[in-house]
């Protein structure tokens, strides 16, 4: 087995966690392990690794880190994002989502937009929207034990899905 | 003559009149942050998709009912000095008033609502109400963003909502937030702990001109901090329960300093009038703070009928320095300033008998 990190040397360190009752794996040779090693004494944060591999592994094979993070549509990198707090266009919403939505979690305590939205958008914006804001309400409910208004909330789910499922059966 | 100097004649509307809860609460403010879809945000976009912008918008708010006794002011047509006023009417930011670009601001006649155009934000839109009245705020800008909204198409996604330059802003956009004066909570030294309570709510208190700003002449900026996974209604209404009680402990401090300690106030309060009736020069910090404290006479009986609160206001707007010098209509150094400020307050004043 190689290392889940460098790709080359063989994994002589392997790790375990559960999280969210799905078990995660991760192999390690020593180097790498070493390399890392502060995050696993810490605590074992499975997001937080692997957004770290991800950074690894677009090391290139002579070991310096020739490519970082950057945005297709505008090319601000992430860096430079992470330098001055403001990001180039929309897209580097979904170009740098790996590590914004868990910081857009922790500053705004959410990642759903729950409030107005554009009079006109296209449709598909649109089916999404509604599915998104209706599994929030779900979750809510189900959270404040509102088993009843959770059922009907999930049956105007079942029914968008329904709708959503037969455009593709013809 | 310049293109804002008609707003020199009169006041805003918002600082004219008087709304609910006007003794605490001067004004309430509510603003959304937007961005066009197939445009970069502001830093990267090219001088050629500035003016694209500016002038699209320029187009757009003709359309826009609410705007149709209005000005489009382009930044790159006037003085240094008139962006410096518009500052200190709080319709544009120290930020927009800083750029070289082509950024413009769209005000309606009365001042009561405004549209910065390339800030942070392609369209930071704001409106203000008189006193305590963040949802008639809301109601107001809500309309006016669907206005827009039905002539350009907003950066949006279903999970995210309105897409912002800085993720702090993203969702809903919104920053709602009320300005208040608060000499009772300063002066009975409560201050603190009541800001201290704050900071655990996700609420963030600035002073009298917004971000990065000191809390001059006990005035407090209260706004919400999250923006993301509440509608907007739920945001305003969390806002003002919190404020409702920062209104009520301001209440409590001024009963207290009418009933139990009457004389030691009154005596802070007329030697305040003492300064402002005679000062020959006077900064603007101080003037704020003693401004602050007429106010706080007016409001607990202490100094007759003759100050008006809504007269009050006003005044504190003209002492700022792009005012006195549009109001003299020349350039006045700092002594000149001084200078300026402490006649027109003594004028001002000169109806309130000692």
């Amino acid at each position: 087995m190689v290392c889940n990190v460098c790709g080359t040397n063989p994994a002589t360190i392997h790790l375990t966690e559960i999280i969210n009752a799905q078990m995660m794996e991760i192999h390690l040779c020593e180097a790498c392990a070493e390399e890392k090693g502060t995050e696993f004494k810490t605590h074992f944060n499975v997001a937080e690794l692997l957004a770290g591999l991800g950074e690894v592994s677009m090391t290139k094979p002579s070991g310096r880190k020739a490519e970082v993070l950057v945005c297709p549509d505008c090319s601000l990198s992430y860096e430079e994002f992470t330098k001055n707090g403001r990001l180039g266009c929309p897209a580097c919403y979904e170009a740098f989502s790996r590590y914004l939505i868990p910081l857009i979690r922790r500053v705004q305590r959410a990642a759903q937009h729950l409030g107005k939205k554009p009079g006109r958008m296209p449709v598909e914006t649109e089916a999404r929207h509604e599915m998104k804001v209706l599994q929030e309400k779900l979750k809510k409910c189900v959270q404040k034990e509102a088993f009843e208004e959770a059922a009907s909330v999930r049956d105007q789910i079942k029914i968008i899905q329904e709708k959503n499922k037969k455009p593709k059966k013809r | 003559m310049s293109q804002v100097d008609k707003y020199l004649e009169k006041p805003a509307e918002w600082l004219r009149v008087s709304g609910p809860l006007s003794d605490v609460v001067i004004s309430s403010r509510v603003r959304l942050a937007r961005n066009f879809a197939g445009y970069p945000f502001l830093e990267k976009l090219t001088s050629r998709q500035q003016k694209e912008i500016a002038e699209l918008m320029a187009a757009t708010v003709k359309a826009v009912q609410q705007f149709k006794d209005s000005e489009y002011i382009r930044y790159n047509e006037i003085a240094e000095l008139d962006r410096q006023f518009l500052l200190e009417r709080h319709l544009i930011s120290r930020e927009h008033a800083a750029e070289k670009g082509y950024q413009s601001v769209a005000v309606t006649d009365d001042e009561m609502i405004s549209i910065m155009v390339l800030e942070e934000d392609h369209l930071r839109q704001q409106t203000f109400q008189p006193g305590f009245n963040l949802r008639e705020a809301w109601r107001v800008l809500n309309q006016v963003d669907s206005e827009i909204e039905k002539q350009a198409e907003y950066a949006f996604t279903p999970e995210l909502g309105y897409l912002t330059a800085c993720p702090t802003n993203v969702g809903t956009g919104l920053r709602a937030s009320c300005m208040l004066h608060l000499p009772g909570l300063v002066l009975t030294k409560q201050i603190q702990k009541v800001l201290q309570a704050l900071s655990k709510l996700n609420l963030a208190v600035r002073g009298l001109y917004g971000e990065g700003t000191q809390a001059t002449g006990n005035f407090f900026q209260f706004s919400n901090q999250i923006t993301l996974g509440q509608p907007e209604e739920e945001i305003i209404e969390n806002l003002e329960c919190v404020i409702q009680q920062v209104v009520e402990h301001e209440k409590n401090a001024r009963q207290f300093m009418r009933e139990e300690k009457k004389l030691r106030f009154e005596d802070q309060i007329w030697r305040a009038l003492g300064t402002l009736k005679s000062a020959r020069m006077i900064s603007s910090q101080e003037a704020t703070g003693q401004l602050s404290l007429i106010m706080l006479g007016a409001e607990l009986g202490f100094i007759g009928k003759a100050v008006v609160l809504q007269e009050l206001n006003t005044l504190f707007l003209l002492i700022q320095p792009a005012h006195l010098q549009k109001t003299a209509g020349k350039v006045l150094d700092s002594t000149e300033r001084d200078a300026a400020r402490a006649s027109l307050i003594r004028e001002r004043l000169s109806k309130v008998i000692m």
